[in-house]
């Protein structure tokens, strides 16, 4: 059975290391500032005991006031699982940093985001539409399409 | 002297025999040796993630078959399994059971499906092919006679199965148990010591192990690449840990590997329905659920090993009748990312192999 | 014989031959595949669906021809004949009896080899004129393996040459009177089959029509009439092919109680029933496995069964005695199996700029 961490545990690692980036929002996700999100990120893939080496899925929910963007993260070395969230804000431009260097399974899903969302992944290689043409417009995914 | 050459472009798809539905390869050719590509999704873009916000809970079950659709079963359990995380929904013990048969008949009809267009990519002109939809509409005739349906299911339903199995189902199944297994014998016989597909896809399409974790690669493609990776041993769902069964894996991760961990998984699968057969106890097969689910606030990410890989689906529910948020997770698009590395280098012929070696269904790629 | 009496009759011959045999390949084939393939195959039109190819032969006839907007007209227009006129032209020295052929040319074999090699000339043009870039591949393709194949192709007619003692086809069917070339030359036959299979495209060496890489190859862009005239010619080229190994390899004609025509017409199927079985058991291979198939193992086997049939030859100028049958079957299976020991496929990933 994979594991879920305690992510009230996991939140007092990193706030030993990067404080204020992190905070508890159940007992199994945990929430990450979007401006240290690459930081922490490299923190749980790299740091041992951790070893989140697989990136199962992310997701990006549209809560209006913000984005919320999901990562489901496993290690398959120790099969524990952690859910991080991250938020990002403004319906014009909303920005988050890319994790394609750490996993490059978030490739085409942050360029799906991107699409659909309308999410901006700083420092991914290759951000373009990937389910639409690109002369599309608007973000379909978003709550207030098309209303 | 050096004749002066340049490479040329080639659309390979949307339209094309071995793109296994609507894919395109932006293929850059020196001569037969791809020195680029560049894949293009989106052609069977349907939106289905953006349609279950408009679908109550139940409703959504018959878009699931449209994800990949040639193993609708799993990705109704799959759904159904989130659904009722998220909404805490007891199954009975029958309906289990029933989920079980089906999802492994299910996954030994998309292997064949899988391993016989891998044949047809690898030039094998259709024999392998059609042995293989022999077997394949055995398996289904038993989807048609439990559900009526031949590919698009729609049979799972949130708190178990939406009808009983027939009287006739269970003799069918045991009569069809030895018969595959006859099969999967002539199956080797015609393809285990074949010269030529062993030159054509031994150490073709390499995916090393570090890289097909780092692309989030799962199922056969995984496995193939020699990681003991299965959700249904790494995280069991539903009544899994109950079964014996191994998990079969590849040493190198080439073509041939992914086509060996297939063929291999398919008499698990075996295993597993011969085992459940044995088991299936008596008693009702859906628990009483409401007409229109109302799941409390919150959220749940359920996955399962499909045929493809880790199929897993995002719900949220903002307490409505309606899933606020679906997010699927699609294996095979995760399979795609290291595509253009495992190809480029190799020749034409090597692409369309190694694209075929996958088992992609692009229902499931563009969602 | 009047001389033209000869050639009118002979030219009817050929060509009910021609056409009756493509149209009863077609039949076999598309029949033969399907019972391999746990199916049935056409069973509609007429009995057992015999007029199935001439239904498709009409159908085809009525399609509207498309040329691209972009394709050398003369030379897309000129592609179907170039492919189809040498393989009907290499009828002409093929046997039906002793002395029933067209033209006894003491060369016949070398008018075989030169003018079947004509129709590469045509499917280049097709490949080159259709502007398609899978058609281009297709041609490049075919280029390549009909320049390699014809090369032990020729070593192992040769080595028949050489034990016949005629160049003529009526004179190697007559110097196999006693038993067939087959016996005499296993390791020959094998080679011979290989290459030609290749030398024709077919599977396990189709690679100009691989369709599930480069779709229809260089007749992608063809319809219509023009379409047909290359199914015609693939399939023409296969009899071709069949009843030249049938005649060098399987005693022509010859046979036992039934006339000699028909035991040629039953020879050249079971060749061709051949080539069906190895299109539904085995893959394709690949560009570079073709052409090290050519080059490192038909072409020194072909070369060395040269020059131990050049020997024995020597040995025995007035014939092979029967007991070489034996010898010449060890010394083939002692070199196929040494060859495919050595043999090595080369090829694999290329470092890209």
């Amino acid at each position: 059975m994979t594991a879920s961490l305690s992510a009230p545990e996991i939140v007092k690692q990193i706030q030993a290391h990067y404080p204020g980036a992190v905070s508890v929002v159940s007992d199994s996700a945990l929430l990450v500032d979007g401006k240290s999100l690459a930081e922490v990120m490299t923190y749980l893939k790299n740091t041992p005991g951790l070893d989140f080496n697989y990136m199962t899925a992310i997701t990006a929910i549209d809560y209006f006031q913000h984005f919320e963007v999901v990562y489901n993260l496993v290690s398959m070395e120790h099969n524990h699982s952690l859910t991080v969230k991250t938020r990002a804000y403004g319906r014009d431009n909303p920005r988050l940093p890319s994790v394609v260097s750490l996993w490059r399974s978030a490739d085409y899903q942050e360029r799906e985001i991107y699409d659909l969302m309308g999410i901006t992944f700083d420092g991914h290689p290759n951000m373009k539409r990937i389910v639409l043409w690109p002369e599309f417009k608007g973000h379909p995914q978003r709550k207030d399409f098309l209303k | 002297m050096t004749l002066r050459t340049e490479p040329f472009v080639i659309n390979m798809g949307p339209v094309h025999p071995s793109t296994h539905g609507v894919f395109r390869m932006r293929v850059t050719l020196d001569g037969e040796v791809v020195v680029n590509l560049e894949p293009v999704f989106g052609y069977l873009h349907r939106g289905i993630e953006k349609l279950a916000e408009e679908r109550t809970y139940t409703g959504f079950v018959p878009l699931t078959d449209r994800l990949d659709y040639v193993s609708s079963m799993s990705n109704n359990f799959g759904y159904c399994l989130a659904v009722e995380k998220l909404a805490g929904i007891e199954v009975p013990e029958r309906a289990e059971y029933i989920r079980v048969i089906m999802t492994e008949l299910q996954r030994i009809a998309a292997h064949l499906v899988s391993i016989g267009s891998f044949f047809n990519d690898c030039g094998a002109y259709f024999t392998p092919f059609l042995y293989m939809f022999r077997e394949r509409e055995r398996v289904i005739d038993l989807f048609e006679m439990t559900c009526g349906q031949r590919l698009l299911y729609n049979y799972m339903r949130p708190g178990g199965v939406s009808q009983d199995l027939p009287d006739e189902f269970m003799p069918a199944l045991n009569k069809l148990i030895p018969q595959l297994k006859k099969y999967f014998e002539e199956y080797e016989n015609l393809l285990q010591n074949n010269e030529i597909l062993a030159a054509r896809a031994r150490g073709v399409g390499i995916l090393p192990k570090e890289l097909a974790i780092n692309i989030g690669a799962s199922g056969p493609t995984l496995r193939g690449s020699g990681i003991r990776w299965d959700i249904r041993r790494a995280d069991p769902y539903s009544i899994y840990n109950r079964f014996e069964f191994d998990i079969p894996v590849g040493e190198q991760g080439d073509c041939y590997d992914r086509y060996r961990v297939r063929m291999e998984e398919m008499k698990q699968s075996l295993r597993i329905v011969e085992q459940a057969a044995k088991q299936v106890p008596a008693g009702p097969v859906r628990s009483k659920v409401p007409h229109l689910i109302r799941p409390p606030v919150g959220e749940a990410y359920s996955h399962i090993e499909a045929p493809t890989g880790d199929l897993g689906f995002y719900l949220v529910s903002d307490g409505g009748i309606a899933p606020y948020r679906c997010h699927i997770r699609a294996p095979s698009l995760m399979n795609l990312t290291a595509l253009r590395d495992m190809i480029v280098g190799w020749k034409v012929q090597d692409a369309i192999l190694t694209f075929g070696s996958f088992a992609i269904t692009m229902g499931e790629v563009d969602r | 014989m009047n001389p033209w009496l000869n050639w009118v009759i002979f030219t009817i011959v050929i060509l009910v031959f021609f056409l009756g045999s493509v149209i009863m390949f077609i039949y076999m084939e598309r029949r033969v595949l399907g019972k391999m393939q746990a199916r049935i195959g056409p069973n509609r039109v007429g009995p057992f669906g015999l007029l199935q190819a001439i239904a498709d032969a009409v159908k085809v006839l009525m399609k509207e021809m498309v040329t691209p907007a972009n394709a050398d007209k003369v030379v897309y227009w000129l592609a179907p004949i170039v492919v189809f006129a040498p393989v009907l032209m290499v009828f002409a020295v093929v046997p039906f009896a002793n002395g029933a052929l067209l033209a006894d040319l003491n060369i016949g074999i070398l008018y075989v080899v030169a003018v079947g090699s004509i129709s590469s000339i045509g499917v280049f043009m097709a490949g080159w004129s259709s502007s398609n870039k899978y058609a281009t591949i297709s041609a490049m393709r075919m280029v390549a393996a009909v320049v390699s194949y014809e090369i032990p192709l020729v070593l192992v007619i040769a080595s028949v040459v050489v034990v016949s003692g005629s160049m003529s086809l009526n004179d190697i069917v007559l110097a196999q009177q006693n038993y067939p070339m087959l016996l005499l030359q296993p390791l020959a036959f094998l080679l011979m089959f290989i290459a030609g299979c290749a030398e024709i495209n077919r599977s396990p060496f189709d690679l100009m029509e691989a369709d599930s890489e480069i779709i229809a190859g260089f007749h992608t862009e063809y319809t219509g009439m023009k379409f047909a005239m290359f199914y015609l010619a693939e399939y023409g080229e296969a009899v071709a092919m069949s009843t030249i190994i049938a005649t060098l390899f399987l005693g022509g004609w010859q046979g036992p109680f039934l006339p000699p025509w028909l035991w040629l017409v039953l020879k050249v199927f079971f060749v061709f029933f051949l080539m069906v079985w190895t299109r539904t058991t085995l893959p394709r291979v690949r560009i570079d496995q073709l052409m090290s198939l050519a080059w490192k193992f038909l072409f020194p086997l072909a070369l060395i069964n040269l020059v131990i049939t050049g020997a024995e030859v020597l040995a025995y100028p007035l014939g092979i005695p029967w007991y070489f049958i034996f010898v010449n079957i060890a010394i083939g299976a002692v070199l196929v199996l040494l060859f495919s020991r050595l043999y090595k496929v080369g090829g694999g990933r290329v470092a890209v700029g």
